[in-house]
């Protein structure tokens, strides 16, 4: 395993390194020890590798990703897995605003709390929470699929597109155009699957509902002003 | 006296009611809606006809004009970029999207661009592989919806524009209407095709100049510092925001007045929100100025740029370079009176076509319509485009020369004077055959 220690190296020449790996490195474990909330650590990556942080990160922690697993062990800040395209990032601790906005693709699992804005637009990743998510969470949402194991701040889902959300506890209010929907089999299916990509056992998918857009708002009507 | 050969006075319009207004009032009650469309500001607002150059005489002394180099050349994002940016004329093409464009008018506006030896922009919806592969220079726009937003292309850039806002509707955000969204679009866009696009008004995932520079530092790490980072701004109070731009770490400001372009946006937010372009460059340059950047920090100013004289004065107030969105548009074909009679047809004349969003543009501009866009001839209409670019950037080298600048960078405030008393005051510079400078100087 390869150690960088951020004490004694920038975050600058960390990044340069982590891009400068070819997709059939070897080089495929690293550790970096005394991230100490820097921002934009492990950002753009492109290589199927492993990067583990050893503490907290600051904004943007694993923005872009695609192909690497990024696990940080303590605290994520703003942003974290922004826009990622694809591979894995897990927030061992909590998460702050905005966790996986506007992601393609990939999973972001959080162990801890997500604070407001959660998925944001997001556009194809895969979200598993195991705590809760604050406020306006999914707020237009196209694509993708959120699964809170605990509760759902205000305006859950509000102008939210084809994503699917799924919330075990308690969702404080829906926002414009998002309405709960029937979980069908093939929603239980993937809910499953999603839960056991993020680890977690022993969860009965009958106890979530499922969340997504009532498709009113989809084209611009006058009869529609009020609700935007 | 006979009554029939009374004299009678003239029908005469309200100035405050006029035929346009009546005509808006009736649509509006017809339709519960307020109206949208593309374009500017369409009103009359102060602007670079309002100035005049001064031209050397025996106090200056000019360049020969056939004779003496004066130069074009600009360089852009020097401050931090490793590899910055450098244009043959200063004069660039504004970010628009896949999607409100056809696909052959971004790639004719890549190659009319490389051929006049300057850059264009990405816009709202990603990066085609057509754009990029006609594009010399590609400035890849970092928008608040992130449609098409993927690394691989953020890496393929040759500089980065986060955009904050346009000038035609400053603090909002945009709307691609159904009817534009093809397979393509939304595809590109991660959407259902035929339903309505909106573009968020804020970034998902930062807040203020403070966030602002750690998405910045974020994007910079992303490309490894190599690519310039552009921030561009609606005028609006472009002193302060030019002043937030460079303390979050831009490299070039862009700033873009009223009179600049939307792909579909109220006709309220186009003619209401925002200021025009003349007054907001001096503004501009003094934040850049008291910051002690002014030329470290390159400022791109738009917003009704149409030739070389309204470069040349942009110039000359201090901007490094400018961008034009609308008349490269004009340049390709859009509302070239040869579709006269299509246009007559969708209610309006060449000219004045702005309905833009309902994507029927019969010049295949701004349409999805695959037999609309197959009319725009891609190397043809680039072609063109190059041509305009040359002839502008030929007209401020006129210009220039006339004021005895070897550089077009060399045109200052003191070549310039104004012709009324609006354009002094915005433009600090005196009213023609005074000292004065309203707001400066005593009559």
């Amino acid at each position: 395993m390869r150690v960088v220690d951020l004490a004694d190296t920038t975050r600058r020449a960390l990044n340069a390194e982590l891009h400068a790996l070819a997709p059939e490195t070897n080089e495929t474990r690293w550790r970096v020890e005394n991230p100490g909330g820097q921002h934009a650590l492990a950002v753009g990556l492109k290589a199927p590798v492993t990067v583990e942080i050893a503490g907290h990160a600051g904004y943007y922690c694993a923005g872009m990703n695609q192909l690497a697993t990024v696990i940080v062990e303590g605290n994520a800040g703003v942003g974290v897995a922004e826009n990622m395209m694809s591979g894995v990032v897990h927030v061992k601790g909590d998460a702050s605003q905005s966790a996986g906005a506007t992601a393609h693709g990939g999973l972001l699992v959080v162990d801890g709390d997500a604070s407001a804005r959660c998925g944001i637009s997001m556009k194809g990743v895969d979200i598993v929470v195991k705590g809760s998510i604050g406020p306006r969470s999914a707020f237009m949402a196209q694509s993708g699929n959120l699964v809170v194991l605990g509760d759902a701040g205000d305006a859950l889902g509000d102008s939210i597109y084809e994503a699917r959300l799924f919330v075990r506890g308690a969702v404080k209010s829906l926002g414009a155009d998002c309405v709960e929907k029937e979980m069908r089999d093939e929603h239980r299916d993937l809910l499953r699957r999603l839960l056991g990509r993020a680890g977690v056992e022993g969860v009965d998918v009958a106890e979530f509902k499922r969340f997504g857009s009532a498709r009113a708002l989809y084209n611009f009507h006058v009869d529609n002003a009020a609700a935007y | 006296m006979d009554s029939h050969n009374i004299p009678r006075t003239l029908p005469r319009f309200s100035a405050t009611f006029d035929p346009h207004t009546l005509s808006e009032i009736r649509r509006a009650a017809a339709t519960g809606i307020y109206d949208i469309r593309g374009g500017g500001a369409k009103r009359a607002l102060p602007h670079f006809d309002d100035l005049l150059f001064l031209g050397a005489s025996i106090s200056r002394y000019p360049l020969e004009g056939y004779r003496e180099k004066c130069a074009t050349d600009v360089w852009l994002g020097t401050r931090h970029a490793k590899t910055p940016i450098h244009l043959k004329t200063p004069v660039t093409i504004a970010g628009m999207s896949f999607g409100a464009l056809s696909g052959q008018a971004k790639e004719a506006l890549g190659r009319g661009a490389s051929l006049a030896g300057t850059s264009t922009t990405t816009g709202d919806g990603g990066m085609t592989p057509e754009e990029r592969g006609q594009s010399q220079t590609l400035v890849y726009q970092y928008l608040p919806s992130r449609y098409g937003m993927n690394p691989d292309d953020l890496r393929k850039a040759d500089a980065i524009e986060v955009v904050i806002g346009q000038g035609a509707k400053p603090g909002g955000g945009g709307m691609l209407l159904g009817q534009k969204i093809s397979d393509r679009v939304a595809q590109m866009r991660n959407l259902p095709k035929g339903i309505d696009q909106r573009s968020a008004c804020r970034h998902p995932d930062w807040t203020g100049p403070d966030d602002l520079e750690i998405k910045i530092e974020e994007l910079r790490e992303i490309t490894d510092w190599e690519k310039p980072i552009y921030v561009k701004v609606g005028a609006t109070r472009p002193y302060y925001d030019v002043a937030l731009a460079v303390k979050s770490g831009a490299d070039v400001v862009v700033l873009d007045g009223m009179q600049g372009g939307t792909a579909a946006t109220q006709d309220v937010f186009i003619e209401h929100v925002g200021i025009p372009i003349l007054a907001a460059i001096r503004p501009a340059v003094q934040a850049l100025q008291d910051l002690g950047l002014h030329r470290k920090v390159q400022l791109i100013v738009s917003g009704g740029i149409r030739n070389g004289a309204d470069m040349a004065k942009a110039l000359a107030l201090g901007a490094d370079a400018v961008a034009i969105g609308t008349a490269a548009l004009v340049a390709l074909g859009d509302n070239d009176p040869v579709h006269e009679a299509e246009y007559e047809a969708l209610g309006t004349v060449a000219g004045a076509y702005d309905d833009w969003h309902e994507g029927r543009d019969p010049a295949g501009v701004t349409t999805q319509d695959p037999e609309l866009a197959a009319r725009l001839d891609p190397v043809a209409a680039g072609r063109r485009l190059a041509n305009y670019l040359a002839v502008m950037t030929l007209e401020a080298q006129t210009i220039a020369r006339a004021c005895g600048k070897s550089h077009l960078h060399n045109l200052e405030p003191e070549d310039l004077v104004a012709l009324t008393i609006e354009a002094a005051a915005m433009a600090r510079v005196p009213l023609a055959g005074t000292d004065w400078i309203p707001g400066r100087t005593a009559f």
